[in-house]
């Protein structure tokens, strides 16, 4: 399902679509968990010429269900799994070297997933913008202190603490997509004793 | 305006490249150096021609690392509205001009993992800036330069020796034109495309792009376009309250500025869109020239960039 919690409310902040199949030279397709669900809507609508040159990246990700049998039925030209989203990476960059303009990707998972997969394409050189996105599944941030530079993944609580310095952080919407993560920043810098209730946010 | 605010500068030098380019030096006139900028930029200078006042912009070619002096090459155009004539028959070294700050309407996206460069004549000026700036970078980068002969093809010995096998060259005196289908679709993912040359070249290079389903945010093209010449007309200031004729050399935003009224403006090609105007009124028809409209808004006719834009008809009423 889309989130219905997703809307601009800082600049930076990513937005989401629903994938559907354009006129390009290849596709690639990469998944995580229940994004596998978009991958079946992309197929259905796409011609039947869409597979013959298509590459379908599919991670199982962390949730219940698993899809790879349902993904490798689809008949995509080229085929590989993954346990997760970070695993999945190794093989989209090996795409993403091989692969050439013309190609359009299409992007697929929960919102960490998502953070990890169009920063890979950023460090390929591709411009978010060309890129198509759908999400699914968890909400659950990829978060970059501002104060240590270190990354705390899954973050669903605000606020959340640093895994690296400690710190209490403000999880904003301010997002980086050079890093791909959400910014975090000391909620009680002025008063450490000072502790807001943590909520389960994302 | 403090947008429009110039630089004192002296010319330092001028060059002969080929029978229709010659390439001009500019110091500053207090012997500062000039201000900084990055590959892709450019300047306007202004020429008092007589009775008239030119403003024209022109790419940088100098290196963005060397801000001793700018250095742009300008092709004689012996039908244009006398602008590059002006430069080739008048300014010699030593004269004093005035030239506005650079500002870059086409630069490099430096994400970019390789920078396919493609020029066409005199559209070659942005691209020896911006491939001295990527060589630098170490960056990954092929050009390909469409000139009719080897004689016309300026600054071939020295794009040789700075870029070697990544350099490509088609003559079109000998039959060797780009194909644009095959060069775009052999580049790797994240390949940025930048284009500046003839109008036919810059459609070609953007239709092959689209049509192989390259994202937007990786086609970059620079054309400025020109005021052509054409049959003079009057334009009603509304704000100003006064009348202005538009001779037949002359531009919308020169036959303002003639009068004393300060319009805004950046590029003076058609580009940047500084300078959009709106129509209150008019009887007849607008002729647009510029990139920066979008073809529903030169239909609606609200709009017009004085820079470069004419008009043909019984009145026209302008918000300025």
């Amino acid at each position: 399902m889309m989130s219905t919690t997703q809307y601009a409310s800082f600049k930076s902040r990513p937005l989401y679509g629903t994938l559907s199949p354009v006129s390009a030279t290849a596709h690639l397709v990469v998944a995580e968990g229940e994004g596998s669900e978009a991958v079946k809507t992309l197929v259905a609508s796409a011609s039947a010429e869409f597979l013959d040159n298509a590459t379908l990246i599919y991670a199982k990700g962390s949730g219940p269900e698993d899809a790879t049998d349902a993904m490798q039925a689809l008949g995509f030209k080229r085929f590989h799994t993954s346990a997760t989203a970070t695993a999945s990476l190794p093989r989209l960059n090996a795409a993403l070297d091989r692969l050439r303009m013309g190609t359009q990707i299409y992007l697929t998972g929960n919102e960490s997933a998502l953070s990890l997969f169009v920063k890979a394409c950023a460090d390929a050189g591709q411009d978010y913008q060309g890129l198509q996105t759908e999400h699914h599944g968890s909400l659950a941030r990829r978060m970059q202190c501002v104060h240590c530079k270190g990354i705390t993944e899954n973050v669903t609580t605000q606020p959340a603490e640093c895994a690296h310095c400690g710190l209490l952080l403000l999880v904003r919407d301010h997002y980086s997509r050079r890093i791909g993560a959400f910014q975090g920043v000391n909620i009680n810098a002025e008063d450490p004793a000072d502790v807001p209730a943590k909520e389960e946010m994302f | 305006m403090s947008i429009n605010a110039g630089i004192d500068v002296i010319v330092s030098d001028v060059v002969e490249v080929n029978s229709l380019i010659k390439r001009f030096h500019f110091k500053r006139a207090d012997g500062q150096q000039l201000p900084a900028f990055s590959g892709g930029a450019h300047v306007v200078i202004e020429m008092e021609d007589g009775e008239q006042r030119r403003r024209t912009p022109y790419s940088l070619m100098s290196s963005p690392f060397d801000t001793t002096d700018y250095q742009v090459s300008i092709r004689r155009d012996d039908e244009g509205r006398g602008g590059s004539l002006y430069m080739h028959r008048e300014v010699t070294t030593g004269m004093a001009m005035k030239i506005s700050y650079p500002a870059n309407l086409f630069p490099l996206d430096l994400r970019a993992r390789r920078h396919l460069l493609i020029a066409g004549g005199i559209g070659i000026t942005p691209f020896l800036a911006q491939t001295d700036q990527l060589n630098r970078l170490s960056a990954d980068l092929e050009l390909h330069y469409g000139v009719r002969s080897p004689e016309l093809g300026a600054y071939l010995p020295e794009l040789n020796a700075s870029l070697g096998h990544r350099l490509h060259t088609y003559y079109s005196d000998e039959k060797q034109f780009i194909d644009y289908d095959e060069l775009l679709t052999r580049q790797p993912v994240g390949t940025h495309l930048y284009v500046c040359g003839p109008s036919p070249m810059i459609d070609a290079t953007l239709n092959s792009a689209r049509s192989l389903g390259w994202p937007e945010a990786h086609i970059h093209f620079e054309h400025f376009a020109k005021s052509p010449p054409g049959e003079p007309f009057v334009i009603e200031l509304a704000n100003s309250g006064l009348s202005v004729e538009v001779g037949r050399e002359q531009s919308m935003l020169e036959a303002i500025e003639a009068a004393g009224v300060d319009a805004p403006y950046l590029c003076r090609g058609g580009a940047c869109g500084q300078c959009e105007t709106k129509v209150l009124e008019y009887d007849g028809e607008l002729l647009h020239e510029d990139h920066w409209l979008e073809d529903d808004e030169k239909a609606r006719g609200q709009k017009i960039m004085p820079c470069v834009s004419r008009f043909r008809g019984k009145r026209l009423v302008l918000e300025r």
